[in-house]
């Protein structure tokens, strides 16, 4: 079943458009790869997803609502989230307080919600306590599982988030994505600048993952991982998606060629 | 003995401009807008505690605790509906919209009570005082002083013991991110001015039962609540306390020796400090 799709979706950073047409789809419980060269706008297309950017309602939907227009607090509500590239960890708060922001505003029933819910019955603006009801960010993630998950995190979790190594403050940021037990996670270059023993940690984390019920979106530069990893992988290039298949079904030449522009 | 006695006084004025203060630097730390306005903010919720006691016939304490969710709602609607339109990467149109905001409030009280001075009564503990050795406190300051640690360790426990102190330091730290975790910025610096306008009711309780005030006082007290802040160094509480008393003592010590110098021995004690700490006592290791 399709869980999430994109249909013609465009971004602009001003008058520079980033995205041209852009349409890819999650089913439920798969996971699938994005790769790119640096500059394809795979993290325009993340941003887009979760609201960061924000287009026409139409070009995105999530269980078949038109979402495009939402904030990024109403998607995070809905169970979309997003492990943002370079980890993103807020430096004043400390390893455990990075993973309890990351549980504590799922649900949508804030107070805060509920008055723009109110609200929006005279506006016509998007009730963000209806478009949250599908999702009560409950499941199998909670403060103790994740760190079942990554114990290094448990034995730091007094440390600012910043003070970790890089895989370390990786985990931590997945970690916080999790605590909302998204129903789609959205890993951006996860796998960036670090080593590949800590790589293939963090990526040993995925079937857990997908486990708890998430399907999972990753963008990935590191061609390998991401087909090992993918049931579906696409490929962009300038704003565009280039290739789409299963790993199995596609070719080096074809990836070449959907990577860089030319054949090999 | 008189210097101990002129000390003591010092540091309880400077609980006084700590509170003034206190909602000034909750604000810049959490959301770096400078609140020009924040002076005019506590001499209204001063008039809004003269009103409470004259209509309701309540004690000033009582009528504070009145007028502190009026001003909180007054703080989260200004701030969501103006106020957070002026934030970005500019820091001119906060500075100037708050300026702006001031002259409205000032001209808005002084339509509504007039220029004539006011005071609120507390009755016998406007000269009630206690003695301890050779020194003799007056019973309001030191309820003053008390107030500013008792605020100081309120917001310092909301900041860092409760959920809605974790989403004030995640916005501030990068506000985007936020919004990822759920949270919406706006509405998280909604509800930091609405904080911060209830720490001004209690400045304000001590601004009006303390001294005379006029709607045109306001800009003359934030002068020193500026000093405190910017010498504590930027965004700490703490450091807006050792700011206010660093300004309260050196005013009485100057006054001490010179009547006429206790205004700018505050001054001067303000600009000592930046010279040998520019990023003042405290300053925050994230910036
Ligand atoms: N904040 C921004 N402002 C302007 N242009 C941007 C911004 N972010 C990205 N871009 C441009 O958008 C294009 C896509 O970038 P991005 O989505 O970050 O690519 P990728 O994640 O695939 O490396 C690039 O040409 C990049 O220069
Ligand atoms: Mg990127």
């Amino acid at each position: 079943m399709t869980l999430l799709e994109t249909h013609g979706l465009t971004a602009h950073y001003g008058d520079f458009q980033a995205l041209f047409g852009v349409d890819i789809r999650l089913d439920t419980g798969e996971t699938v790869a994005i790769i790119g060269a640096n500059g394809a706008g795979k993290t325009t297309l993340m941003r887009s997803i979760t609201g960061v950017l924000r287009g026409a309602a139409d070009q995105i939907r999530h269980k078949g609502t038109a979402i495009g227009h939402l904030m990024p607090d109403t998607i995070m509500k809905r169970g979309i989230v997003m492990v943002p590239e370079g980890r993103k960890l807020f430096p004043s708060l400390t390893v455990e307080e990075n993973l309890l922001i990351g549980g504590q505003h799922k649900g949508g029933r804030d107070l805060g919600d509920r008055i723009d819910s109110f609200l929006s019955r005279f506006t016509g603006a998007p009730d963000p306590v209806a478009l949250a009801a599908g999702h009560d960010g409950t499941g199998i993630w909670t403060l103790d599982t994740v760190y079942d998950l990554f114990p290094i995190l448990k034995e730091r979790r007094h440390n600012p988030g910043t003070a970790l190594s890089g895989g370390q403050q990786q985990m931590v940021a997945i970690g916080r994505a999790l605590m909302s037990n998204p129903a789609v996670l959205l890993c951006d270059e996860i796998s960036l600048g670090l080593a590949p023993v800590v790589i293939r940690d963090i990526y040993a984390a995925l079937p857990k993952i997908k486990a708890g019920g998430t399907s999972v979106i990753v963008v990935e530069q590191d061609i390998g991982q991401a087909l090992k990893v993918a049931d579906r992988v696409y490929c962009m290039m300038e704003g565009r998606v280039t290739l789409e298949g299963r790993p199995d079904a596609i070719s080096r030449d074809d990836i070449h060629a959907a990577y860089f522009g030319a054949p090999a | 003995m008189i210097w101990i006695d002129t000390i003591v006084q010092g540091v309880l004025l400077g609980g006084l401009y700590a509170l003034f203060a206190a909602g000034l630097s909750l604000v810049f730390g959490i959301m770096r807008l400078v609140n020009l306005a924040h002076g005019d903010l506590i001499v209204m919720g001063a008039y809004l505690i003269l009103v409470v006691v004259s209509v309701l016939g309540l004690n000033p304490f009582v009528a504070a605790l009145v007028a502190a969710p009026v001003m909180f709602s007054i703080g989260w609607v200004l701030q969501k509906a103006v106020l957070n339109r002026t934030l970005g990467d500019d820091i001119l149109p906060p500075l100037l919209v708050t300026f702006g905001l001031s002259v409205v409030i000032q001209n808005s009280l002084l339509e509504g009570f007039s220029a004539d001075s006011q005071r609120i009564s507390m009755g016998p503990l406007e000269t009630a005082s206690v003695a301890v050795g050779p020194v003799t406190m007056g019973l309001l300051p030191l309820l003053t002083f008390g107030s500013a640690i008792a605020v100081i360790v309120g917001l310092n426990q909301i900041f860092y013991r409760t959920a809605i102190g974790r989403a004030f330091r995640a916005t501030s730290d990068d506000p985007v991110t936020a919004s990822l975790m759920g949270i919406r910025p706006d509405r998280v610096f909604a509800t930091a001015m609405g904080l911060a306008l209830v720490v001004a009711t209690i400045a304000a309780l001590y601004l009006g039962t303390r001294s005379n005030f006029d709607p045109y006082v306001g800009p003359a007290r934030l002068i020193y609540a500026f000093e405190a802040v910017i010498i504590g160094g930027l965004g700490s509480l703490w450091g807006t306390l050792a700011g206010g008393i660093i300004i309260g003592v050196a005013q009485t010590v100057g006054a001490a020796i010179n009547p006429e110098w206790q205004i700018l021995a505050g001054h001067v004690a303000f600009l000592i400090v930046l010279l040998v700490r520019p990023r003042g006592l405290f300053p925050r290791a994230v910036d």
